[in-house]
């Protein structure tokens, strides 16, 4: 493996592994939060041993997504120097923003969960909000620096150097709204739905009353998330075909320019031949998905000199898994609105109960895939038509030998994780089997 | 613009080499009492462990958006050690948390904890390194020589090591003296009393060291100490805190044990800070990058005063909040 191939997979092993924490960090607060406030209103026990329980596995997800987050802001510069130091001073005022959300975040937290018997329970519950606001608000910022490398605006590029920096512009560059509405509730239907997928399975096993509160809570809002999560990717996809026509085609695998484009669906791409194999073909589709118009034109890329493609069979393979389990994740929350409206005895159901223990994992599955679109889609470019990421790599050799070390640690940390939620899990279920 | 922000920078330098500093000395002094301070230790930074870190955050972010070649700079010559730190804060943070919050039993713990406590130490050993290679200006821009010139020579030399045997010295001294406010215990009491003067004695010998080890590598850190008033006047002053450190101590006067503490450990900080001034990274040429040469652009500066400014006041008082709320109601409770 190059220097330059270790490098990029360091930082998508790096972010990855951040991004999980950081929406379970995220979200869970806010399902906490209904926890508290069912407590308070109805007095019942089950709701304060529902959210005591959350919070136990929040600050083990908490702590790892800080000094994970921590990692990255050095990462930035050990890998990509030359980028850091042009898009530091851009891409810089949404990070210093999100220092201040994350430093509300880290203290709100604390008193939250520590504070159980030195605060007020109002005063209790509105700080579990507080870590919830904070959490989405830095998720949106740095979600907009990300954005920025993907639409850079707020700088003119005049022979390598960044003149006339505005940093509000740079902030709220045209892909900012898009991607961040899209990654928050991307956010909250993979968190919602893996809550609800355990507790599901532990449900099936052992009907208790606090798994099913924990279901009803999570997929309260998960099933919400889910439902907006496709009119929401479609906006982004529009937004990726103004900004990013190579992109666009690279996930699409439409290799070449014309008016009424048929969406993709599956198939093999085969670069070589620019053609797709065994792929399901809707005419005139996707030229309505990317400009609202079945007749309209859309890029192939054809149009960009081939040294300037996105690798296309992974771009392509990570948007149809996206897309295939956002379908898949939107029809369970159509399930479950109508349940919970009208036929209740659905969700005591078995089939139910499996099919949510299988969505488990698949919002983060997604939120893997939907980044391997939007990073790898902007290959060759780490600042979209303004800098090549080979041109931005630090000097320092031997970075092979920093990805294994990075990876090996994230692994064994990703097992530790897992086993200790299992075992905080059958604590759980100790605790309510000696209750009975 | 320039100076404010550099302050500000200052001041989370500052706050995290108390605050953090204390919790990163909090593994190294379990590890000293041989896991007599754990409970103790524990129960005074789980509620501020995050908050207090959010401080590294801040100075990382300064940095890159206001000095944007200092940031880049110093993490490619500086990489490995930088690495180093980053890899101890994963295993402290995280192993930290585990022991916290896994059920109750023997052997997680005692792994929990050997992790916590050796990877504190690394952990704070080479981000003394780091601020050595730092300030030593033996970092080289002429990425033709050869692999050690380049990212092993600027931190791989007494120096460095010296300041990270400081460092680490410095905050188990901090950790220590929070701790002895932290416990009630007699036995407990006069354990810490009696570390809290060998880590003195030894916070004394190290800082000499760092001395006499910067006239072995060529850099007049005396010199410049004597040729600066400011910084000859922070020396002086950590140096007059000593013997009161020392009294107060044995006195077992805890609220000035700790202020004075925190007060000496500022002086050093300040004192370095301005010995440095305006340079921020020296390099072996003699072309050290300065405050104003790094500095970005006025737009920029702007922007991010703003942005600090705001933090500020909303965090400022929060913090305060969360202080109070856990480390003086100790009593009541
Ligand atoms: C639960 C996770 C999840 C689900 C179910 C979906 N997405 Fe997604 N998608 C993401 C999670 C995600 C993400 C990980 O959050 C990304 C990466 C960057 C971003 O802002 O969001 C993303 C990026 C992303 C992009 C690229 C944006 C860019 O490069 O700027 C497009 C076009 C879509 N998505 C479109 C869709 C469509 C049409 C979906 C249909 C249902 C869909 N996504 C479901
Ligand atoms: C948290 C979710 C994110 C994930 C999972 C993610 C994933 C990835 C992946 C897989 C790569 C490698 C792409 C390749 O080289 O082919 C990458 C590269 C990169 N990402 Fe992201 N990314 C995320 C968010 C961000 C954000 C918020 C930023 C910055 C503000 C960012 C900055 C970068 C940089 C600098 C690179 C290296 C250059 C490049 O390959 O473009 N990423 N990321
Ligand atoms: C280049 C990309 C990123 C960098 C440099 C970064 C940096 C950080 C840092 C330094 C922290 C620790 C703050 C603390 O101690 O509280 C953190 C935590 C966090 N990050 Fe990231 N982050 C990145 C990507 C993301 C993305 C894509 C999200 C998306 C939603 C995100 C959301 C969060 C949240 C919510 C936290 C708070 C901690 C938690 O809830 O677990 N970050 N991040």
């Amino acid at each position: 493996m190059d220097e330059f191939m270790a490098a990029r997979l360091q930082m998508g092993v790096s972010l990855g592994f951040h991004i999980i924490f950081a929406c379970i960090g995220m979200v869970m607060p806010w399902f906490m939060f209904v926890a508290e406030w069912k407590w308070l209103k109805t007095k019942n026990e089950v709701y304060l041993d529902l959210a005591k329980a959350w919070a136990k596995g929040v600050a083990i997800f908490f702590a790892v997504g800080a000094v994970s987050g921590t990692v990255l802001s050095f990462e930035l510069g050990m890998l990509w120097p030359t980028f850091m130091e042009h898009a530091g001073p851009i891409f810089g005022m949404p990070f210093s923003w999100e220092g201040t959300a994350f430093f509300v975040e880290a203290i709100a937290l604390g008193l939250w969960l520590y504070g159980w018997n030195r605060l007020n329970d109002k005063v209790h519950l509105y700080t579990g909000m507080v870590v919830g606001i904070a959490g989405v608000l830095s998720g949106i910022f740095v979600i907009s620096a990300n954005a920025w490398m993907n639409a850079p605006s707020g700088f003119d590029w005049v022979n390598g150097q960044a003149e006339n920096i505005d940093p509000v512009a740079a902030m709220f560059n045209k892909a900012w709204f898009a991607q961040s509405h899209h990654m928050i509730i991307a956010a909250f239907s993979a968190t919602g739905f893996a809550v609800a997928g355990i507790h599901a399975i532990l449900y099936l096993k052992n009907k208790l009353e606090i798994h099913a509160k924990a279901i009803a809570i999570s997929l309260a809002f998960a099933s919400v998330a889910a439902l907006l999560q496709p009119l929401s990717g479609d906006h982004a996809a529009k937004t990726v075909a103004e900004l990013q026509p190579a992109k666009l085609a690279a996930f699409e695998s439409h290799f070449e320019t014309g008016k009424g484009a048929s969406l993709i669906i599956g198939g093999i791409p085969d670069v070589e031949n620019r053609e797709v194999n065994y792929a399901i073909k809707i005419p005139g589709f996707l030229s309505f998905l990317a400009h609202g118009d079945f007749n309209a034109e859309v890029k192939g890329l054809e149009e960009f000199p081939e040294d300037e493609w996105p690798p296309v069979p992974i771009t392509h393979y990570s948007f149809q898994l996206m897309v295939a389990i956002g379908m898949f994740l939107a029809a369970l929350g159509i399930i479950f609105l109508l349940g919970s409206w009208k036929w209740k005895h659905w969700l005591e159901k078995r089939w139910w109960l499996t099919l949510l223990f299988i969505a488990t994992p698949l919002g983060f599955i997604a939120i893997q895939a939907g980044w391997i679109v939007t990073e790898v889609g902007r290959q060759p470019w780490i600042i979209y038509g303004i800098m090549k990421t080979k041109d931005s790599l630090t000097p320092m050799p031997g970075i092979q030998y920093t990805f294994y070390t990075v990876s090996v640690v994230y692994l064994l940390l990703s097992f530790i994780v897992i086993w200790l939620m299992s075992r905080q899990i059958k604590m759980l279920q100790s605790k309510y089997q000696s209750n009975d | 613009m320039t100076e404010t922000i550099i302050i500000i920078l200052g001041i989370c330098l500052l706050l995290y080499v108390l605050l953090g500093g204390a919790d990163f000395g909090g593994g190294i002094l379990e590890l000293i009492s041989r896991g007599k301070a754990s409970g103790i230790v524990a129960r005074a930074i789980a509620p501020v462990w995050e908050a207090n870190h959010v401080w590294l955050i801040l100075v990382v972010v300064i940095l890159f958006v206001g000095f944007p070649t200092v940031y880049s700079t110093v993490l490619t010559a500086l990489h490995i050690p930088v690495l180093l730190v980053l890899l101890g804060i994963i295993m402290r943070g995280s192993a930290f948390t585990f022991r916290h919050y896994d059920i109750e039993e023997e052997r997680p713990k005692a792994i929990y904890s050997s992790i916590f406590r050796y990877s504190s130490l690394i952990t704070t050993f080479f981000l003394g390194v780091t601020i050595g290679g730092i300030i030593l200006g033996e970092i080289s821009q002429d990425y033709s020589k050869g692999f050690f010139t380049i990212y092993m020579h600027p931190w791989l030399n007494l120096f460095s090591f010296s300041m990270g045997v400081f460092l680490v010295i410095l905050f188990a001294f901090l950790a220590n003296i929070y701790t002895i406010g932290e416990t009630r215990e007699e036995e407990h009491i006069k354990r810490f009393t009696r570390i809290g003067k060998y880590l003195l004695i030894a916070l004394v010998g190290s800082g000499a060291l760092v001395f006499a080890t910067a006239e072995i590598e060529g850099h007049p850190l005396f010199y410049e100490f004597y040729h600066s008033i400011p910084s000859m006047i922070c020396f002086i002053l950590a140096t007059i805190a000593l013997p009161f450190l020392w009294i107060y101590l044995n006195q077992n006067r805890r609220t000035r044990v700790r202020i004075i503490a925190a007060f000496q450990t500022s002086m050093i900080v300040i004192g370095w800070f301005a010995i440095q001034f305006p340079v921020l990274v020296k390099i072996n040429d003699g072309t050290d990058i300065t405050m104003q040469s790094a500095a970005a652009p006025k737009q920029v500066q702007l922007q991010l005063l703003i942005a600090l400014i705001v933090g500020v006041l909303i965090i400022f008082p929060y913090m305060g909040y969360l202080y109070k709320t856990f480390k003086f109601d100790n009593k009541t409770s």
